[in-house]
């Protein structure tokens, strides 16, 4: 117990210390959220979708929450590298403790840069139903935030070296992304996207905060929260399994 | 008394036989230096003997407790610093020595004793507010030591500590480690290219090579046996003058990549 205590608040502290990217891994998305946002904002309006803005949010927080989670997981690759990840494998600690904590270490990190997000979003004219929804929302947010934490250890942990970075953003984030109707709705979609956009576990993520933010979900909260359990669960196993057979 | 005892311990990556049937035992509260050319076989060794790397065959009694099945009684058994250094960085000298005692299921108390006594032991306690990042190479060397001892381990395992550091620092490192072996009645297992320390130093000598054992002793044995004066000489003429491929790494790219990224100095 208090060494996955000690595994998450040692990534809180270098999360932290690290102004540089808190500000960086904001960028992305409030760039996001300010061309997408305003840039498409009337043209969603004139075909009847409503606040594009109101829609926009919850994609782009879900944005910040990803991004950083992944990150989060493939600085697995630097602990190696840098040697600091033989200290913790020696340690008479399981695997699948220093797993966890380091995962719930960074799903914490990336909440908290979500929630940035959404702060920053208030500024920008999006108005939540029910701020009490607020406690929901963080639910999704760490759920989505665990899940894509424990993605980025596992693919780290077959890793060697940080040049596999842009594949993984640029194959694997990014088209979750897009798939997940974070930036237009599913529904309206051809076939093909939305049958793809079904596989993706982020979808459910995405509809489980819009759901939260402005009680506007296409599916139902309840299905949204099992994926989202399911898959992370899922992804702990294998994750547990490779950081088992992993050598530092 | 023994403490470490080795038999037969091999291992294998694919075809290639890194560790070929190595036998040897290192008696408790003694200095034990396990030498040989790049690529011996060294560091494979100890990563068996530390529980990071699964041996392919062979056994190995560490504190009594078995390589094999106790695992979790050996980790607790050693403290190891590392060839490469393993300290975080972004941490100060005091957390990365507070993340060990946790880890290693300390309670407050031991733990805040052992982390200010080993700093002073090392003359870091002044310092261990400072980001880690901030350290030269022996400052961090000797925090390293410091930190393998919080769980009072019975066998340090020193894995060329001094690497890459100047005479001034080096001599400072061995005065710690012996000082360390005296005071805490700690078995030191180290490997190191500088012969002359290990002559100074070690009560026992293992030499390796491609995987085997090629000679053991004491110094003196040693020196006796080769008919040389010095261990280096004795070294030499066991292992041969033709220069050894040394291992590619990718670190520095990778150093490149993180400044790229902005989290290292």
């Amino acid at each position: 117990m208090n060494a996955i205590y000690i595994l998450w608040i040692r990534q809180l502290k270098k999360y932290w210390r690290s102004k540089p990217r808190i500000i960086g891994s904001l960028g992305q998305p409030l760039l996001f959220l300010l061309v997408f946002g305003f840039g498409f904002g009337s043209i969603f309006q004139k075909a009847g979708g409503g606040s594009y803005i109101q829609f926009l949010v919850p994609g782009i927080v879900a944005m910040a929450v990803v991004f950083t989670a992944i990150f989060g997981g493939i600085e697995l690759i630097w602990d190696r590298q840098f040697g600091f990840l033989k200290e913790t494998m020696v340690a008479p600690v399981s695997r699948f403790n220093i797993m966890l904590g380091r995962t719930l270490g960074g799903a914490t990190v990336s909440v908290i840069q979500g929630v940035a997000v959404l702060l920053i979003s208030f500024l920008v004219g999006f108005k939540m139903g029910n701020l009490l929804m607020i406690f929901p929302a963080l639910v999704f947010m760490f759920l989505t935030a665990f899940f894509f934490t424990a993605l980025g250890t596992a693919i780290a942990s077959k890793l060697t070296d940080m040049q596999a970075f842009p594949i993984i953003m640029n194959f694997l984030v990014m088209p979750l992304f897009f798939l997940s109707g974070s930036i237009f709705p599913l529904s309206t979609a051809p076939k093909a996207l939305q049958i793809l956009g079904k596989i993706d576990p982020l979808t459910y993520g995405i509809d489980g905060l819009r759901y939260a933010f402005v009680g506007a979900s296409t599916l139902s909260p309840w299905l949204d929260l099992g994926v989202l359990v399911g898959v992370s669960f899922l992804f702990l196993l294998i994750g547990k399994h490779l950081f088992e057979k992993m050598e530092a | 008394m023994p403490i470490i005892e080795v038999k037969n311990l091999t291992k294998k990556f694919g075809d290639f036989i890194a560790v070929d049937r190595v036998s040897f035992t290192v008696e408790e509260g003694k200095i034990f230096a396990f030498l040989g050319p790049n690529g011996a076989g060294k560091t494979t060794t100890i990563k068996m003997l530390t529980t990071l790397l699964e041996p392919s065959e062979g056994d190995a009694l560490i504190n009594n407790f078995d390589l094999k099945k106790e695992r979790d009684s050996i980790r607790h058994s050693f403290g190891i610093v590392f060839q490469d250094p393993s300290l975080d960085d972004d941490l100060t000298a005091y957390e990365n020595m507070e993340f060990h005692g946790v880890l290693y299921g300390l309670d407050k108390t031991t733990r805040l004793k052992r982390i200010e006594d080993l700093l002073k032991l090392v003359d870091l306690w002044e310092r261990r507010g400072d980001f880690v990042k901030n350290f030269s190479g022996g400052m961090k060397r000797r925090l390293e030591i410091a930190r393998s001892l919080i769980h009072t381990p019975k066998i340090i395992f020193l894995d060329e500590p001094t690497v890459g550091l100047d005479p001034q620092t080096r001599n400072h490192i061995w005065s710690y480690v012996v000082n360390l072996s005296k005071k805490e009645g700690v078995t030191v297992f180290l490997t190191t290219h500088y012969m002359e320390e290990a002559d100074k130093m070690a009560d026992n000598v293992v030499i390796i090579d491609h995987g085997k054992i090629i000679g053991s002793g004491t110094p003196e044995e040693l020196k006796n046996k080769t008919g040389t004066t010095s261990l280096e000489e004795a070294f030499l003429k066991l292992t041969g003058h033709g220069i050894r491929a040394d291992e590619a790494t990718s670190m520095d790219a990778l150093r490149t990549q993180a400044k790229m990224w902005g989290r290292r100095k």
